[in-house]
């Protein structure tokens, strides 16, 4: 079916596009982006007046859950609230039961996703059989298969000589190794960040510095090996100079931001709601500003959610034996326009960068641009109409956020996949 | 004068009227304990349940003979006794036990903020008895209450507190009483027993236990937990008495009059020589004592909170 945009406000960085202009799809296509292209060529028009047209948004980290957990979410489930966030295309991390380590769950994802999602879905596949951190998982072949990038995200390598090895390794299929920086015996079981605020609760303390040397140690793993790291969810002050400085330098280095760092503090950790509790944690404000300096300037690449969705049992408990994580893509869009884009902070071209162009370009995928020819994946926004978080409405199967009952600035409001509508709200 | 919460959960949301109620309240009530018959029927008909699900003696026995010297029925679960050790979890243990229609829930454990925690599941009024390394509210009243009565007032006072800060949940809601009513306190410990940014809550840090007792009113040492050594927090329980053990040469850089206190139980020869906590400057069995009259205080006025509460609710219809 013929679809035409109308009169949307283009943004697309690929091309440094900023204008008033009609998009028309056609076989799952852009077929033309232009001024004032005749309804007459489409089945359906949608006249976006007021709205942002802007290439499909990427979130390259989050967590689908099956197969394996398919209690706290599944390919469908994630596929949907993703859909309703408006994102087109999402890269899921390999900690399932089993393991992304092997082809056969690679191919089990993307099979699921084929019939199940309405968003495209990207594999991740483990960097160390079983994520422990040991041997090598069959790197060349998860990429045959369709992985875009290797991590053990969460159990997060702490041996250098296996980081090393599988920069290497993976070299030359092109693909990012992407990067959980955190020193798991300098970060000491903490729940939080360690300052002032972990000490008024009496929480235990997991410092920046945990993350800050291994951001160190990658950055120059990769200028040793040449290949590429991806550093996900950064969140300190420190860690994000170090990035700013390794690509002055040229290194083969990108990273992504959590919008729950760029928009809490470890302050919201204060009366132990268990949504404050993820990993990286909620940092400092001198961090969190970091965070948002290093989205303003290039140094950070791309927003990422780390959509982590638990069980209400699984948070429900007390603060220490909660589990890490908070889900991410029915917010992730709204909180960049309410924290990035309403304070004046961010253009809004910047930020259609982020949520698109920039993360495609990390993981090296065919998205992120509306040039006639290209797929048309599609997110249509604005930066203007409110979004009340309810977590009652969420389309993924859990609802551990922290954003509950706020209002936000700015709302996804249609989402297109290969030419097809998947969600909208217009 | 009232109690604004229903709840005790720590020192930091109280002010300091509401914590000189509290220890005025204890001190009319200190009086019952020496009497022949140590019983008053106020809490007849009150329910408290002592849902201890770490290990404690001398906290849950004071709090149990605080509740029977105001007639309260009181219940113990403890972590051993019951389904908690079987792997039942905190939010479905509160609902059971707040089925039975308790009107307080002392609570102990081992991890902060549980107490916060069972508050939002429970219509019981809540006291926390210590939620890990968080608060132990009633332990600092009754220290408060103790320094009273050995010095009058809590004012001017110069405080020290040694040990591990790190790890004390009496530290910290001892700062925030005695913040709250016009002591200056300095603590000192191996550097790796001070967490970072106690010096925001408005205390100094000494590196040597002889500049924090230097002029000292109030000693306040501090349990070293057995476990922690072999942890990389210190060398050897003999290398930590040398440096932060409280001598009886080390007393003497405090005042003269300076009194020595422990929450307990105390580690002899580790942070504490035995003859300075059988000495004449020790209180610690003085604040044993004190810890009935303070609990018999909060259920008093707590209890009072709670009547406020259900006839507002009953005025209100819901």
């Amino acid at each position: 079916m013929r679809i035409l945009l109308k009169n949307g406000r283009v943004i697309d960085p690929s091309r440094n596009v900023d204008d008033t202009l009609d998009v028309l799809i056609d076989e799952g296509k852009v077929s033309a982006v232009d001024a004032n292209i005749p309804r007459k060529e489409a089945a359906a028009v949608y006249d976006l007046t007021g709205l942002v047209v802007a290439p499909g948004f990427v979130d390259i980290h989050v967590h689908l859950r099956e197969p394996g957990r398919e209690d706290r979410e599944t390919i469908a489930t994630g596929g949907m609230a993703a859909a309703a966030g408006g994102f087109t295309a999402v890269a899921c991390m390999p900690n399932t039961t089993p393991v992304n380590d092997d082809q056969s769950v690679t191919d089990f994802i993307r099979t699921q996703a084929a019939h199940a999602s309405p968003v495209s879905v990207f594999p991740v596949g483990a960097v160390s059989k079983g994520l422990k951190g040991q041997e090598l998982s069959e790197i060349g072949n998860l990429v045959q298969r369709g992985c875009v990038g290797i991590s053990d995200d969460g159990m997060p390598i702490q041996s250098g000589f296996l980081m090393r090895k599988a920069l290497e390794y993976a070299r030359r299929f092109g693909i990012p190794v992407i990067s959980h920086a955190e020193d798991l015996p300098l970060a000491q079981d903490g729940v939080m960040n360690e300052g002032r605020v972990s000490t008024l609760l009496g929480l235990r303390g997991h410092h920046a510095v945990s993350e800050e040397v291994m951001v160190f140690r990658d950055i120059r793993l990769c200028a040793l090996t040449g290949g590429h790291v991806h550093f996900a969810h950064i969140s300190t002050r420190c860690a994000v100079d170090l990035i700013r400085q390794a690509k002055a330098q040229g290194l083969a280095v990108t990273a992504e931001a959590a919008p729950h760092h760029f928009t809490l503090t470890d302050e919201a950790v204060v009366g132990y709601d268990t949504n404050t509790k993820m990993k990286p944690p909620l940092r400092s404000e001198d961090d969190r500003r970091a965070v948002i300096e290093g989205l303003a300037d290039g140094t950070i690449d791309a927003v990422a959610s780390d959509h982590a969705p638990h069980c209400s049992e699984e948070k429900e408990v007390e603060y220490d034996l909660a589990l890490f994580g908070i889900v991410g893509l029915e917010t992730s869009v709204s909180l960049g326009l309410d924290q990035l884009v309403a304070p004046g902070t961010l253009s809004l071209k910047r930020f259609v960068e982020l949520y698109s162009t920039g993360p495609a370009r990390v993981l090296g995928l065919e998205r992120g641009s509306l040039a006639p020819g290209s797929r048309a994946d599609v997110t249509v926004f604005s930066p203007a109409k409110p979004a009340v978080v309810d977590p009652a409405k969420f389309r993924s199967k859990s609802r551990n956020t922290p954003f509950g009952g706020r209002t936000l600035r700015g709302s996804p409001l249609m989402t297109i996949v290969g030419g097809k509508v998947v969600h909208s709200t217009l | 004068m009232r109690l604004q919460s229903r709840h005790l959960l720590g020192i930091e949301s109280l002010t300091a009227d509401e914590i000189s109620l509290i220890l005025g309240t204890a001190e009319s009530l200190a009086e019952i304990s020496q009497r022949e018959i140590k019983k008053v029927p106020t809490l007849r008909g009150r329910t408290v349940v002592n849902l201890f699900m770490e290990p404690s003696t001398r906290t849950r026995t004071s709090f149990e003979l605080a509740e029977k010297r105001l007639s309260a029925d009181s219940l113990n679960f403890s972590a051993s006794g019951s389904s908690l050790s079987k792997g039942e979890t905190l939010i479905d243990t509160a609902r059971n036990i707040e089925a039975m229609a308790p009107d307080f829930i002392v609570m102990r454990h081992s991890m902060a903020g549980a107490p916060h925690f069972l508050a939002r599941h429970c219509r019981a009024s809540i006291i926390n008895a210590g939620d890990g390394a968080h608060e132990h509210p009633t332990q600092a009243l009754l220290d408060a209450y103790t320094i009273k009565q050995k010095k009058g007032a809590i004012a001017g006072l110069r405080v020290a507190i040694v040990g591990d800060i790190l790890h004390s949940r009496v530290v910290r809601s001892n700062i925030f009483l005695l913040k709250k009513l016009g002591a200056s306190v300095v603590l000192s410990g191996p550097a790796t027993l001070v967490p970072l940014g106690i010096e925001h809550l408005g205390v100094t840090v000494a590196p040597s236990i002889e500049e924090a007792l230097d002029g000292a009113d109030v000693i306040m040492m501090l349990r070293i937990q057995l476990e922690r050594q072999g942890k990389g927090y210190f060398p050897s329980l003999r290398e930590y008495f040398s440096l932060y053990g409280l001598t009886e040469e080390r007393v003497g850089l405090a005042k003269p009059d300076a009194i020595i206190m422990h929450p307990g139980p105390i580690n002899r020869g580790v942070e504490i020589a035995s003859s300075v906590a059988d000495g004449p400057y020790s209180v610690i069995l003085d604040q044993v004592t004190n810890g009935v009259a303070v609990r018999m205080a909060v259920l008093y006025l707590l209890a009072g909170e709670a009547d406020h509460a259900h006839s507002a609710e009953e005025r209100t219809g819901h």
